[in-house]
């Protein structure tokens, strides 16, 4: 009998915390039973700078640059599902606080009128990638297939989502697993 | 002279006057709700407690009990509706609940649980509001207001001072405080005040309360809205309003 082909995973944090992936790390040993079902592709646990075809995509983190758009963009290109997880990927979150706050004056409060930063100047390297005015949900940049809500959805959580998830069962929420903050 | 209706199958006693929404409470049916509050007259607003009546679609809290009405409720088709209704509503505020002193104790995020929302779906609106801290006891936070009007009927009926109202049309219609200066600071309002505490958001907050009950023992950690609902339907206690 042929050993069945592993999931293939890929994982990234956008305008995130990393709280989503502590709180994956969270299942303990049962990463060990994890990595039997899976195996990894670009996420921040391995060296792979660019995530190829994939099974699962998990993203964290709203899209707050335009290099949070491209790492998505990449990330919807290459993975047949797509999770949002976490609040910041759902809605924007705290980050998205800053949404009514006008761009260049958040920039000059930072960088500019801080006490002790005489002399500095707005970062203008083109090696950094622009802030965009606001802090967006992922799915109103992409197509997403599921929501894990949580800040961060609890480890339990997300080992209950992931397994039916591999298993190919449409993944169920229940009342719960569900909570935003 | 007590007559029947049927809510999703069961036998509903009403006596005249009574709504849909009052025979439900009264006889352990839950029926999702925001902007309803037995202690105050219907207002027809958040649109959640729509049933099919006899086969057209109406609010549960403003449409008076007639004898044989045959009422659907907990169905696939409304819920979905109602989920989406929530939906609308966490895009047009700013509900960030992992930073909001109310959550866990929010009716608005209890019955997206209860519905089971899993995103708000929609475009975000991320509409600029006001934060008003000038009270010395509350703060109004205009980002998390669904205008329920709860607070306006609660001064105005309960507390008869007319502290709260509300202003402008379509999407721009916001809550305001009357005083020539537009601050709660600037108002009669008091932290002993029903309109206070029957805010089912998290717009009207008491200060220094925040974040006081532990992770677990907050009103809809154990248990969800419809049970606490059902309950604080037989026995409204104000000191703890967030919890009807």
């Amino acid at each position: 009998m042929n050993e069945k082909r592993k999931m293939r995973v890929a994982t990234c944090s956008l305008a995130g915390c990393f709280g989503c992936h502590m709180s994956l790390l969270d299942i303990d040993e049962k990463l060990f039973d994890l990595l039997e079902m899976i195996e990894f592709d670009r996420t921040p646990f391995t060296d792979i700078k660019h995530c190829g075809p994939c099974d699962i995509g998990i993203v964290e983190g709203g899209v707050s640059n335009a290099e949070n758009a491209r790492v998505l963009k990449e990330f919807r290109d290459n993975c047949r599902i797509l999770v949002a997880i976490g609040a910041c990927a759902i809605d924007g979150n705290v980050p998205a606080l800053r949404n009514n706050i006008d761009l260049w004056d958040c920039f000059q409060e930072v960088y500019l009128y801080e006490g002790g930063l005489e002399g500095n100047q707005i970062p203008n390297d083109p090696e950094l990638p622009l802030p965009f005015d606001k802090v967006y949900p992922i799915y109103e940049v992409v197509k997403v297939d599921y929501f894990l809500p949580g800040c961060p959805p609890s480890a339990d959580t997300i080992w209950k989502f992931l397994n039916d998830l591999i298993a190919g069962r449409e993944p169920k929420v229940s009342y719960e697993m569900l909570r935003y903050d | 002279m007590n007559t029947t209706i049927t809510i999703d199958g069961k036998t509903v006693p009403f006596t005249d006057g009574q709504t849909i929404m009052d025979a439900a409470l009264a006889s352990g049916i839950y029926i999702p709700h925001l902007c309803h509050n037995p202690d105050f007259e219907p207002h027809g607003s958040c649109k959640l407690c729509v049933v099919s009546v006899n086969g057209r679609n109406m609010t549960s809290c403003t449409m008076p009990a007639s004898e044989g009405m045959v009422v659907a409720s907990d169905t696939h088709e409304l819920n979905e509706d109602r989920k989406v209704l929530v939906q609308m509503l966490f895009v047009e505020g700013n509900h960030i609940c992992p930073a909001c002193e109310a959550s866990g104790n929010c009716q608005l995020q209890a019955s997206a649980y209860y519905l089971n929302m899993l995103s708000p779906h929609f475009t975000h609106f991320y509409a600029p509001r006001e934060v008003d801290a000038s009270h010395p006891d509350i703060f109004l936070d205009l980002n998390r207001c669904i205008l329920c009007e709860l607070c306006v009927r609660a001064s105005r009926e309960i507390d008869g001072k007319n502290v709260f109202g509300i202003s402008g049309r379509g999407i721009h219609t916001h809550l305001v405080v009357n005083a020539a200066s537009g601050r709660l600071g600037d108002t009669d309002f008091a932290v002993t005040d029903r309109a206070a505490h029957v805010c089912p958001t998290g717009a009207i907050l008491i200060k220094r309360q925040g974040y006081r009950i532990p992770i677990g023992k907050r009103t809809f950690d154990q248990r969800n809205i419809s049970e606490v609902q059902m309950e604080s339907s037989q026995h409204v206690e104000p000191d703890d309003e967030r919890k009807t």
